[in-house]
């Protein structure tokens, strides 16, 4: 899965129709997210044994699962965590990730070697490998994953804004603030950081799809959200036995609603990347 | 002369142990220009970045610069800040590279003014006017364009008019003409020769063009690998250079030949701080040099109208 959805969207970038639609698929699986309650034709955990495994209907879009929920509402409803969950690993690791880059790259000397270090030392920990620990010592949940992978994620946007902050604090128009007489904290808030923030956004969206492909994981693996919630990745751990049953549809789904997202979102980071430069792992 | 508005004291500066600045001594009055010249390499901008300290982090330095009698290098980083902000304003070499892309004109002008605490409406009234004064047009519509929508001789006089905002005593210009193409050039020299008249700031004018250099400044100081070599008033740059290195570069001038003819040059290349002979720094290509050039370095001494660090013209004079 995680080929299949991170290693096309850079060919898919180049032709020209994808990225719209790419970026409609993001703003309606966001918008889809925010009015789900609204959207959901079910009540996603209402259970109705009598009718487990419906077939696709008019009642039920997308078929029932084992408990007879409704497939569509469960779908709409578990968006919500899906998306929330990458998008906080990305904000967080973002704004951490960009002080310390920024903080680095201005301090430079041991300061900045020793937060290169301890970066080193967090990439080489595989941010699902900390994200399955954490869950393991501190509990399973939606919070534990969601801060552990921040925390992952946080040296890989944070090496790449610390080469661009160098970069850009080396430029005269630096140098030539100082000599205006600017405070450090100044010049890296009004001139630095919006100097870097397309380069923020792009590793943003790349990060999300990855982010969003490892929390299905651990929901996968019975680390993140518990039954009953509504959750893609927990959807598809669930819908295992059935697939043996001969009823594929909730983990097929799941997987699906999955994939396309994150193939949307890393189409549109692809191409965010084109246009303003850097980032692309 | 009054007590100088600047003054560098047997200025030093090396990095590591390659010397960048071998002794630099000289004064600015207020109100006056000086024209800093020399080949590439000479220490020009180290100099003039030692007045605002902008040094790189591995640089040593001895010696003393002076502005208004206080050591430049021994001000607290809030002593420092001011110094930067309100008395002295620098102008690089390359407008399009020192003003941050990202932001309007107007932003880029006010910016200084509203961090000293100025309104925003009252920055604009302001730079608006200071924009006038250096001849740009369209002042409104300018404040609002981003610095790829100008030219580079506009984006120049935008830069001077952020100079002049915070009415600084010295400005420090550092070869401001040479990103520009030879007809702008003229015009941003007698805008910021103009405006800094009038205003009576003092100036220090980096170029490797005398007579640009010339045309600008009250005096000027010839520099040559990290040292200065001559210093001499402007107005009598032709008929009193005394030192040979000064000398050879306006003999080497366009003009001094028939057309067709080849042009004279200085023999042998420019050399560094780190590379000059001991003694005189000019030794090596100066054509009279004598044995103990190589081993004596010669003081500036009074020459005339000015100054000259040459063992030759000592023993002559």
């Amino acid at each position: 899965m995680t080929v299949l959805a991170l290693a096309f969207p850079k060919k898919l970038a180049r032709i020209p129709w994808v990225p719209a639609i790419a970026g409609a698929v993001c703003a309606i699986a966001v918008l889809v997210a925010v009015l789900a309650p609204w959207l959901a034709p079910h009540d996603p955990n209402a259970v109705d044994p009598l009718n487990a495994y419906a077939a696709f209907s008019p009642e039920h879009p997308l078929g029932t699962d084992d408990l007879g929920r409704d497939l569509l509402s469960r779908l709409i409803m578990g968006s919500r965590t899906s998306l929330a969950g990458p998008l906080i690993v990305v904000l967080a690791a973002g704004v951490a990730g960009t002080a310390l880059a920024i903080s680095a790259a201005w301090f430079g000397g041991w300061f900045d070697a020793a937060v290169s270090r301890v970066l080193d030392i967090l990439f080489a920990f595989p941010g699902l490998v900390l994200a399955i620990t954490v869950a393991a010592i501190f509990g399973a949940g939606f919070v534990a994953p969601v801060v552990a992978l921040s925390v992952g994620y946080l040296p890989m946007i944070a090496r790449v804004m610390r080469a661009a902050a160098l970069r850009e604090r080396s430029l005269p128009y630096i140098e030539a603030l100082r000599v205006q007489g600017f405070s450090g904290w100044h010049i890296c808030r009004r001139h630095l950081l919006p100097n870097l923030a397309p380069l923020l956004v792009v590793q943003a969206a790349i990060g999300f799809g990855y982010a969003m492909i490892d929390l299905a994981s651990i929901s996968f693996l019975g680390l993140g959200l518990q039954p009953p919630a509504a959750d893609w990745g927990l959807m598809i751990a669930n819908g295992q036995p059935s697939i043996l049953a001969g009823f594929p549809q909730q983990s097929l789904e799941a997987a699906i609603a999955v994939v396309i997202t994150v193939v949307a979102f890393t189409v549109v980071a692809e191409r965010l990347a084109e246009r303003f430069g850097g980032g692309v792992r | 002369m009054t007590s100088p508005l600047l003054e560098f004291q047997n200025l030093r500066m090396a990095i590591g142990d390659r010397p960048i600045l071998r002794e630099v001594t000289l004064s600015v009055a207020a109100g006056e220009a000086v024209g800093l010249v020399g080949e590439s390499g000479s220490g020009k901008s180290m100099t003039v970045k030692s007045v605002v300290r902008l040094l790189p982090s591995a640089a040593s330095v001895s010696g003393a610069v002076l502005f208004e009698g206080t050591d430049v290098n021994a001000l607290g980083p809030k002593e420092l800040r001011r110094l930067r902000s309100r008395d002295v304003a620098m102008v690089f070499q390359d407008p399009r590279a020192t003003v941050n892309p990202v932001h309007t004109i107007g932003h880029f002008l006010t910016e200084v003014l509203r961090d000293q605490g100025m309104s925003r409406s009252e920055a604009l009234r302001k730079v608006g006017g200071l924009l006038a004064d250096v001849g740009v047009d369209r002042v409104e519509r300018r404040l609002r364009q981003r610095p790829h929508e100008l030219s580079g001789g506009l984006l120049q006089r935008v830069v001077i008019a952020a100079a002049l905002a915070t009415e600084p005593k010295l400005i420090l210009a550092d070869e401001p003409t040479t990103a520009l193409d030879v007809t702008t050039q003229e015009e941003v020299v007698a805008i910021l020769d103009e405006q800094r008249h009038r205003r009576g700031t003092a100036l220090l004018f980096i170029s490797h063009d005398l007579e640009l250099a010339a045309a600008v400044c009250d005096r000027i100081a010839v520099m040559y690998a990290g040292e200065i070599v001559e210093i001499l008033p402007a107005a009598r740059l032709h008929e009193d250079a005394r030192h040979p290195y000064t000398r050879a570069l306006l003999r080497s001038r366009p003009g001094t030949v028939a057309p067709g003819e080849r042009l004279e040059t200085v023999p042998g290349t420019p050399q560094s701080a780190a590379d000059a002979p001991a003694g005189c720094v000019f030794a090596d290509r100066c054509p009279q040099a004598e044995k103990d050039c190589r081993t004596t370095r010669p003081v500036l001494l009074p020459l005339g109208t000015g100054l000259a660090a040459c063992h030759l013209l000592e023993r002559n004079a």
